[in-house]
């Protein structure tokens, strides 16, 4: 029970804190498990994220299910995925009830101006952090710089580019010498990437 | 209402399902939705867009609470939101069960293998994408001097910002993000 309350309030506390949609709540969610309260790994964030990338719903929603039900089974992923939702739920409430104009404000537009500004910088550290821990090789850095171009220049559904990768990992790792492997990939399973 | 509530789980319970890739991804459902039942316009749904850019919370989850508080109050709200979440609750409980039996299986690791750095890809793609709405000025491209293309006061936060942030590690997120807001305010960011 006590678990449970204590997913709640670090859930709250992260839902709290992001702005600007599932991206923006990784640098923070990092911080809370994997510095604050030291529940899981940098990796296993890496894991659920990538996973929720490419299953249906909300990216938040599955990574906070994702977490909580690691740390305290089901009834945890459930609690945690509230907790993460209730900030905005609450906010929502207030913008819909009280002010359904706050962005007539010019201030209002000003501060998330600058807010804006310093989510790229903690997605940007975020990145640097998780990179230093995934990408170990050529091959990681392929995956990486492929996927990143894919989705910033041609738009390419990001649920697509994980499960390629996905399977791109598991044709390497039939390899056993692992030197190198370009971005193309092969659907046949039997084969194993050969080059 | 119970009707309307009935209707409103059921239209987000199927757009938490179809939306695979986060938030955004929701939005071609909702625009569908609006079409549909006409619960609210497309104007009303940019507004919010833009009002969940800069509210705590998840882009899809904010706009299940908008539209359920309009259709039929705060039960409303609470079913919208609830039924947007519930596939994937339900579909990740599922997969942590089936991967903690084959978490060891080679092929699973050698799978997270190349999943970890297309992760760290798509985050990236997202710094992107918040770079161009905060440090320039994506729609003057093509309009007027490329000098115009750059945000000055906003590159120069990042960079402050960098530094500050890797030199003291210590200190939570959250109070860059407060400091930022404030120095927002000041130097008049909205241009």
């Amino acid at each position: 029970m006590k678990q449970l309350l204590e997913l709640f309030i670090s859930f709250f506390k992260v839902g709290a804190m992001t702005f600007g949609g599932g991206y923006a709540m990784l640098p923070i969610l990092e911080r809370e498990v994997t510095v604050n309260k030291k529940w899981i790994s940098t990796e296993e964030i890496m894991d659920y994220y990538a996973i929720g990338q490419c299953t249906p719903g909300l990216i938040a929603v599955n990574t906070s299910t994702f977490v909580g039900n690691k740390l305290a089974g089901p009834a945890g992923g459930v609690i945690a995925t509230l907790g993460f939702l209730t900030p905005g739920f609450l906010v929502i409430l207030l913008v819909a009830v009280l002010l359904n104009n706050v962005m007539d404000y010019e201030v209002v537009h000003h501060a998330f101006a600058g807010v804006r500004v310093c989510v790229f910088v903690l997605i940007v550290n975020t990145c640097i952090k998780m990179g230093k821990s995934s990408i170990d090789g050529l091959f990681t850095f392929g995956i990486f710089a492929v996927v990143l171009a894919a989705t910033v220049f041609f738009s390419v559904p990001p649920a697509l580019l994980v499960i390629l990768a996905g399977i791109l990992g598991v044709l390497q790792g039939l390899r056993r010498p692992a030197p190198e492997s370009g971005e193309k990939q092969d659907d046949d399973p039997g084969k194993g990437g050969l080059s | 209402m119970i009707l309307d509530l009935a209707r409103l789980f059921i239209n987000f319970f199927m757009t938490g399902l179809f939306s695979i890739g986060g938030g955004l991804a929701t939005l071609p459902f909702l625009y569908d939705m609006s079409d549909r039942t006409g619960w609210f316009t497309h104007e009303e749904l940019s507004n919010m867009l833009a009002i969940s850019e800069s509210t705590p919370g998840a882009i899809g989850a904010n706009m299940a609470t908008y539209t359920g508080f309009h259709v039929a109050s705060l039960p409303g709200a609470i079913v919208a939101t609830a039924g947007l979440a519930m596939p994937g609750i339900i579909i990740i409980l599922i997969i942590a069960r089936v991967l903690a039996v084959y978490r060891n299986n080679p092929y699973v690791e050698s799978a997270f293998h190349g999943l970890r750095p297309a992760s760290v890809g798509l985050i990236a793609a997202a710094a992107v994408s918040v770079l161009q709405i905060s440090l320039l000025h994506w729609e003057r491209l093509g309009a007027g001097t490329w000098t115009e293309l750059f945000h000055f006061k906003a590159i120069l936060l990042a960079v402050i910002l960098f530094i500050l942030t890797r030199k003291f590690q210590k200190i939570h997120p959250v109070v860059f993000l407060a400091g930022s807001a404030v120095i927002g305010i000041i130097f008049s960011f909205a241009e």
